[in-house]
């Protein structure tokens, strides 16, 4: 007997191991045959403070965190030393099984640590009313004592696993080859004993009524487990990125981070430096000289990236930038994700800027389209932005490894050997044309590294002539403007030719009614839109992640074919609605919003709801924290 | 073959090469220090062997920051303050090159301090230096962060109350392992000075006391000036930290009362310079990244070389 779909959450302190056990986990699950997708919360603190990873796992695709979960591991936090006081930590309140309650499935499997979890919390929930209530099955262990007994309080952890892998009748193999990869003497074994006695003593102290097992499934190829911020600095790197400057911000630091510990053997260079702007800086001297160059930040730190991106611009140097958004605005909430930094990304910088940027919505894409944008930056010698947040930078899913089979490509773009600047336009005093505008074909006039024989020119943020010299004359002014700007209609023309499409459909394409929604939302929308669909009900999705240049056509298109469309996104102001009306100038009637920004993602539910709510047209909300925003006219 | 045949082209360079032949002529005032900071630059790189293309000259903005506009190199005219970040960078992308830093006091000790702090103390392989004309020029006469105290502008009308800014001292403490004061009323001076700032291996800053008659006009023309290593008076030696930070107070200490002091203050050839450090530990590529990219036999590791871990 299997179940449709595990949702395990591990909840306990931060810093208590949570992340890594959650991480292996997944991976066993995953070379079990599944698909998986893992869900991040945690609070901005480094210890303690109620954190939880959620896996879902099931046998076919798994594209968002699902609607609550089934199965809970209450662990207890290790640095609440007296988990017989109340342990507070600023505004957090330490309680991993009360917490974690509500979202609880009916069915659902309760594993708790009797050793670190508070009686009193336990009775003051009335645990046990409503575990009869829901159905609930629960299974209060002394996980710590466990743990201590074979090796130390912290393997607790462990013990847990083996606890969940009994109760769902899985095999300890996987597990153990994990942890086997991951450590080894002394620690290997204690875990490892840890890990059999916890398994044991379910099997025989326990009788089981529930009916949740792990569910069974195949893969026809090997699988990666990978996090958005995993695929970005893959993308990078296989797009021939060399070099990354930065500065540490939640949470942009973990594509930072990746890099630079890669870069050393690959022969790149990454430098933390002072500030943002330092770094976005750093990213566009080493992109002149030659290197493919990539900076990025969070919101807070990509506010001080826009000088060196105006600067970019104006010199047409190419860069590749990555805004990972988290709640704003200012500071926020750091580990909180939010898509509320579209217009910040898209209008940043002043005069009549303009670069490309393009909205990941999953892992895949997340590779694909870093590798688009260093490829579209270099080509047309403009920064690029990958934007995304913190949730699609954390969330590790499945991904078929043949995917990343494919050729590096550390190609140069429009930047001319010695060979080809010999027979290059030069003005009376020997200086390369590097700005011109007679002969720039698709608006691009190809560049010169310095140190090149025959190169010399002048980069510089001011207007300026062919050569580079400063220039205020108006006719040159109009002719290297047009060009810049004109860019973006041939990068559009070109994505729309060269490139299949970024954009992501769903559902049944009959329908009359749509979802459309941008980034890391897609994965929720495209559930929601099967749901609806399996309950008969005819509607289709767009997941839309070309943001600028703005895909115009495709988006029409689905408009068009549809009475009404809700647009769904992570952001009081309604951002990326905005960004469809101010770019299509009319659909202001035919659009709804239905808004998310209470610091966590959306659940395919809360979509279903918002569709239900939307429909009956009524004066009324949705049950969850998400609000509708009704159409207006153009 | 290189990709870049420009860098080390051993041949007879004139001092000429590095005029641009057609436009633009140079738009400083006339009278203007800057105008001793080209000539000198212009003396010194042929004297030191540098072809034009393959110096990389980087300045931020300001009247100072044309500079680049009127030397004939590869040049990047950035942004206010940042003429550091983009000239590190391209450093490290390329180390052959020869790259040259240069602002204003206001670009490099005012909106741009940080950087400067920093690439001090990193020991970037570069020069910096700094037309120190104790004023916003371009801007049009406002106090900056060298300006004496008590100096009235239009938008410190009652006299500035801020005591200025120490740039020796700062780039000694900072970790500059190069640091000298020249000034464009002494052009030989100026052009020595620049050739060892080139040739040195480190982050070389010069303070350059740049004159500006337009703003500046009760600001001492840093005449008569003083060269502390042919003046009897000052006897220290320049690799000795101590020797310098206290012939550095005595500097900048008279300034203000109207004495120029000009030389060599500090010259530490033993420190590696910040990619040496990099190598060192592991982080810098033996070949330039900008080669690489026109390198047919390159190896490109790629990611799916690193996704053994994920399976
Ligand atoms: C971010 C920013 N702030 C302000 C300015 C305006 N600005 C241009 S030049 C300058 C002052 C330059 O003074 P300094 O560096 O001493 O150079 P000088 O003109 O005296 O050579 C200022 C404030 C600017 N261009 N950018
Ligand atoms: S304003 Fe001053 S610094 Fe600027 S060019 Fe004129 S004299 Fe020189």
């Amino acid at each position: 007997m299997t179940s449709d779909e595990l949702i395990w959450r591990i909840a306990g302190g931060s810093g208590d191991g949570i992340d890594s056990t959650s991480q292996n986990f997944a991976k066993a699950l995953m070379r079990s045959g599944l698909d998986v997708f893992t869900h991040r919360h945690y609070p901005s603190r480094i210890r303690g403070g109620h954190t939880y990873v959620e896996i879902r796992a099931a046998d076919h695709e798994v594209q968002s965190r699902g609607d609550g979960y089934n199965f809970l591991l209450a662990l207890g936090d290790s640095f609440a030393r007296n988990p017989k006081e109340e342990a507070y930590y600023g505004n957090e309140e330490l309680k991993p099984l009360s917490e974690n309650l509500d979202d609880l499935r009916e069915g659902g499997i309760i594993v708790y640590d009797e050793g670190l979890i508070d009686d009193e919390e336990v009775a003051d929930i009335d645990l046990e009313a409503r575990a009869e209530e829901n159905d609930w099955h629960v299974f209060p262990m002394d996980l710590r004592a466990l743990a201590r007994e074979h090796g130390r309080e912290v393997m607790r952890n462990t013990a847990g696993v083996g606890v969940t892998a009994a109760l769902l009748e899985m095999d300890l193999g996987h597990i153990e080859d994990l942890m086997e990869d991951a450590m080894g003497g002394d620690i290997l074994e204690a875990n490892l004993e840890i890990l059999h006695e916890a398994y044991d003593t379910i099997n025989e102290e326990y009788d089981f009524e529930h009916e949740l097992r792990a569910p069974e499934g195949s893969h026809d190829t090997e699988q990666a487990l990978l996090s958005g911020s995993n695929a970005i600095a893959y993308g990078a790197i296989d797009a021939g990125c060399r070099f990354i400057a930065g500065y540490p911000m939640t949470p942009w630091t973990d594509v930072f981070t990746i890099l630079t510990q890669n870069f050393p053997d690959m022969g790149g260079i990454s430098e933390q430096v002072e500030d943002e702007i330092a770094a976005a800086a750093l990213a566009l001297g080493a992109s002149h000289a030659g290197a493919k160059a990539m900076s990025g930040s969070s919101g807070g730190g990509f506010a001080l990236m826009s000088e060196p991106l105006g600067l970019a611009e104006m010199t047409e140097t190419p860069l590749v930038l990555v805004e990972s958004m988290r709640a704003g605005p200012s500071t926020g909430m750091p580990t909180k994700p939010e898509q509320g930094d579209l217009e910040f990304v898209l209008y940043t910088s002043q005069g009549d800027s303009s670069r490309v940027v393009f909205a990941p919505g999953n892992i895949e894409e997340a590779y694909e389209q870093t590798r688009l944008a260093f490829e579209i930056a270099w080509d047309y010698q403009l920064p690029s932005i990958i934007i995304y947040d913190q949730k699609l930078s954390g969330e590790n899913t499945n991904v078929d490894v043949e995917f990343f089979d494919r050729d590096p490509s550390p190609d140069l773009g429009a930047t001319l050997t010695e060979e080809e600047l010999k027979e290059a336009a030069h003005d009376a005093s020997g200086k390369f044309k590097r700005f011109n505008y007679d002969e720039a074909e698709n608006n691009v006039s190809p560049r010169s590294l310095p140190g090149q024989q025959g190169g010399r020119y002048l980069a510089t943020g001011n207007e300026h002539s062919p050569v580079g010299h400063i220039s205020e004359d108006p006719d040159n002014r109009v002719a290297q403007m047009t060009r810049r700007i004109e860019k973006l209609e041939s990068i559009r023309e070109d994505l729309d030719e060269e490139h299949a499409s970024n954009q992501t459909y769903f559902g049944d394409e009959t329908a009359e009614y749509g979802i459309i929604t941008w980034g890391s939302s897609q994965g929720a929308v495209a559930e929601a839109v099967e749901r609806l669909n399996e309950n008969g009900y005819p509607v289709k999705g767009l997941g839309v992640s070309d943001m600028m240049p703005f895909p115009e056509r495709e988006v029409t298109d689905f408009l068009e074919s549809v009475d009404e469309a809700m647009v769904v996104e992570m952001n009081a102001t309604a951002q990326f609605r905005g960004l469809i009306q101010k770019e299509l100038g009319r659909f202001g009637d035919k659009l709804t919003s239905l808004l998310k920004y209470n610091g966590n993602p959306f659940e395919p539910a809360e979509i279903v709801e918002g569709y239900e709510v939307n429909l009956e047209g009524e004066d009324r909300q949705p049950t969850a924290q998400v609000r509708i925003e009704p159409a207006a006219g153009d | 073959m290189s990709a870049f045949n420009a860098i080390g082209e051993e041949r007879e360079i004139d001092r000429d090469e590095f005029t641009p032949g057609v436009e633009p002529q140079p738009t400083w005032c006339p009278g203007c220090g800057d105008f001793g900071v080209l000539k000198a630059l212009k003396q010194a790189l042929p004297e030191v062997g540098k072809n034009p293309e393959e110096v990389l000259t980087v300045t931020g903005i300001g009247c100072s920051g044309k500079l680049n506009s009127y030397l004939d190199t590869y040049g990047f005219h950035t942004i206010h303050g940042r003429s550091l970040p983009v000239a590190r960078a391209a450093k490290l992308a390329n180390p052959e090159l020869e790259v040259i830093a240069a602002g204003g006091d206001g670009d490099g000790y005012g909106i741009g301090g940080n950087h400067f702090i920093h690439t001090a103390r990193e020991n970037h392989d570069m020069t910096y230096i700094v037309f120190n004309n104790e004023i916003f020029g371009l801007t049009k006469g406002q106090t900056s962060p060298t300006s004496p105290k008590g100096h009235k502008s239009k938008t410190q009308p009652s006299g500035s109350a801020k005591t200025p800014l120490r740039p020796l001292s700062l780039s000694l403490n900072a970790g500059a392992s190069y640091i000298a004061r020249t000034a464009a009323v002494n052009p030989n001076q100026a052009k020595e000075i620049i050739k060892e700032a080139i040739e040195h291996d480190g982050f070389a800053h010069i303070d350059f006391l740049t004159q500006c008659p337009t703003w500046n006009k009760d600001a001492r023309q840093y005449v008569p000036y003083i060269d502390v290593q042919e003046s009897d008076d000052y006897d220290f030696d320049v690799t000795d930290r101590r020797e310098a930070a206290e012939m550095m107070h005595e500097t900048e200490d008279v300034l203000n009362e109207g004495t120029v002091l000009t030389g060599r203050y500090y010259v530490d050839e033993d420190r590696p310079s910040y990619s040496e450090e990099k190598h060192a530990v592991g982080e810098m590529p033996d070949q330039p990244l900008a080669e690489r990219y026109f390198d047919d036999d390159a190896e490109w590791e790629r990611s799916y070389d690193l996704l053994d871990r994920h399976t």
